[in-house]
């Protein structure tokens, strides 16, 4: 798979992938979309690095323990949930501010928080396999 | 947007509007607290000596926690929060009744207990796969199970504890482990998968997934519904679960395989999550059709314990031992759920909660030793008694609880449970009970003679009083046999939390009313 062509698109294709899962992952509030399928394309832009360059890079690259990113995602995920306790309400409610920055009406929510959280889990279990997988290939 | 769906209904008739008292909190800050720090934990895996630290003084909080939510329910009558300011049934409930608090409290004593043994028995290596971490989060699975109020959810924390539950099986990735791993796995995914197949015939059925709102609707349903297949099927999934007869054959398979801390806190905890199951959804939800199922449940039960013991019997290998008696409790606890008067619930809930602190003392006691003598072998150890008496006492104190022997905890449930089968004439499972005890008694005598009472065999008694007992191990052994040597002495409060319990079970009006304020009735 070590092509000229692919180790040279690969890093240009992975960047993309990652830009448009981030993208995905922003819109999956109200559209299609959302932390999990976000994920899922980050890892396999990052699956697709490793195929091309080695798995050596990709670890370099993304600097922490693919698990640590994962464990990293659940505790956002939990702690969102948490974020209720100081509205006095139950447990994983949706909170909202709207603040306005450069004149724009940005609607932020823990909803948002856990959604991004659920999108950390995912990219790093996922590469976490797919990076253990690909290792074992080259033995 | 929030705001898009405002045009379309009223909020308030969906939204719980009402603030929430600080209390609330503790239905489901247990399971919150178990993802928070178990993911914390996974962050900082490869610094074994912090993990401990922050571990060990979180499962104390999380005891803490639990008996305030004990404290709470038993104050104020059953708890309920539902996910996300949902209105219940559409959102995810958490409803922490009386029985469901006792179950979460002493099973985070023992995870405390095991945190604590699993500081010694558990080496670098084996925190670096990620013990404590797994300590915590199959602890929300196990406290997501006993405190949901939702029937999917209860499969969605099966689920968690049970994967969980792999990574503390296959800890180390011994060949010995992942062969254990495979048999346990095997036969738990059959029973999760059924699970799961037959609470979507229940929505088919149903249209709720709620307790509370099933409990209501079955006595509508209750003559034009098959209801009777739903629950065969969730007795057989979760008989699996619980390891009863003729579905037990993976458990003395594969507990004696992993660290010791890990089948502890199995052999302890995950066959009584089954059991609660059957509490909760036989007992509680089904009450009729429990009725109907009593005798095979009943011939499953007797079963169950008097095999169990016999394999313990058995056995030369004392951890194997300890597995097939941990089948036999499980057999006098489905006798009550098979009796499911309140006498006959009350004494299979109690039993549970003896049975989560003294199966995994016992396996502490058994590591411990090991550790002192060598070995698990009953053929080659030997001399226990005469190098370290302190710890031959205490397993003998675990011996005789186990066995039913007065002055444990073990004897209280026994004769709740054989009252309450005399008082319908069922002789018979009384009968039982007592044999299974007597023979509980020979099994756990002879372990202890072989094992502690006779001499060290002749090539080992050089290394006689040579290691001294390991503090922290040993500190969480006495923790637990003082639990249960409590309970025995002092059983009044604990048989009344059971009973308070057991009518919670057979007359859900109350979970109900927690769930569905008077007002809010669908």
């Amino acid at each position: 798979m070590r092509t000229v062509i692919f180790r040279s698109i690969a890093p240009y294709l992975t960047s993309l992938m990652v830009l448009f899962s981030i993208f995905v992952l922003l819109r999956g509030h109200d559209e299609p979309g959302g932390g999990f399928i976000g994920g899922l394309i980050a890892a396999s832009a990052l699956a697709i690095y490793g195929i091309a360059c080695g798995v050596a890079p990709v670890r370099r690259a993304i600097y922490f323990h693919p698990m640590a990113i994962s464990a990293f995602g659940l505790f956002m995920a939990a702690a969102a949930g948490v974020l209720s306790i100081f509205a006095g309400v139950p447990y994983l409610s949706g909170l909202w501010i709207y603040p306005h920055l450069f004149g724009v009406e940005l609607a932020l929510s823990s909803v948002l928080i856990f959604d991004v959280g659920v999108y950390l889990v995912v990219v790093g279990a996922i590469s976490s396999i797919a990076l253990a997988l690909e290792e074992r290939d080259r033995d | 947007m929030a705001g898009k769906s405002e045009g379309l209904q009223d909020l308030s008739t969906v939204y719980a509007l009402e603030p929430l008292a600080a209390a609330d909190w503790l239905i489901v800050g247990p399971v919150a607290w178990c993802i928070l720090i178990g993911a914390l934990l996974l962050m900082l895996r490869k610094r074994t000596d912090v993990q401990p630290l922050i571990a060990i003084p979180a499962l104390v909080v999380l005891v803490l926690m639990t008996l305030g939510l004990v404290w709470h329910v038993a104050a104020n009558g059953t708890q309920t929060m539902t996910m996300g300011r949902w209105l219940p049934p559409f959102g995810i409930s958490f409803t922490a009744d009386l029985l469901g608090a006792f179950f979460a409290a002493t099973s985070s004593l023992v995870a405390l207990a095991a945190g604590i043994y699993g500081r010694s028995d558990v080496d670098d290596s084996g925190r670096r796969y990620g013990f404590y971490p797994f300590l915590l989060l199959i602890m929300a699975g196990i406290l997501g199970a006993f405190l949901t109020g939702d029937i999917f959810n209860l499969y969605v924390w099966f689920e968690v504890l049970l994967i969980a539950s792999f990574g503390l099986l296959v800890l180390g990735s011994g060949r010995k482990q992942l062969d254990g791993a495979v048999k346990y796995a095997f036969l738990n995914l059959i029973a999760t998968t059924l699970f799961l197949a037959t609470t979507g015939y229940l929505y088919g059925l149903f249209g709720t997934l709620n307790m509370a709102d099933i409990a209501v609707k079955a006595s509508e349903l209750r003559g034009t519904a098959p209801l009777m297949t739903l629950v065969t099927l969730y007795l057989l999934a979760f008989s699996m679960k619980a390891a009863a007869f003729p579905v037990n054959f993976w458990l003395p398979a594969s507990y004696h395989t992993p660290r010791l801390v890990v089948s502890a806190l199995f052999a302890g905890l995950l066959t009584k999550v089954g059991i609660y199951a059957l509490l909760r959804i036989l007992g509680m939800l089904f009450p009729f059709e429990r009725e109907e199922l009593s005798f095979l449940i009943a011939i499953a039960a007797v079963l169950t314990m008097v095999l169990g013991v016999i394999g313990a019997l058995a056995q030369n290998d004392i951890r194997r031992a300890l597995g097939f008696l941990v089948i036999s409790g499980i057999g006098v606890m489905m006798a009550g759920l098979a009796l499911g008067s309140p006498a006959g619930l009350s004494g299979a809930i109690l039993y549970a909660a003896h049975s989560m602190v003294v199966m995994t003392a016992l396996y502490f006691a058994v590591g411990i030793a090991a550790r002192l003598g060598g070995s698990f072998e009953l053929t080659s150890s030997g001399g226990l008694y005469t190098r370290h008496g302190l710890l031959a006492g205490l397993t003998l104190v675990l011996f005789f609880s186990v066995a039913g022997l007065p002055p444990m905890s073990g004897l209280w449930p026994k004769i709740m449970l054989v009252k309450a089968s005399l008082d319908i004439g069922a002789w018979w499972l009384a009968g039982a009970i007592l044999v299974t005890g007597l023979l509980t008694t020979i099994s756990v005598g002879r372990i202890w003679i072989l094992a502690y009472w006779r001499p060290a065999p002749p090539d080992r008694s050089g290394d006689a009083g040579a290691s001294p007992l390991p503090l922290g191990a040993t500190a969480a052994l006495a923790g637990l046999v003082a639990l249960t040597i409590a309970a025995g002495v002092w059983p009044e409060p604990l048989m009344a939390l059971s009973q308070e319990a057991a009518r919670g079970l057979i007359d859900p009006s109350a979970y109900v009313l927690s769930v569905f304020p008077a007002e809010v009735q669908p």
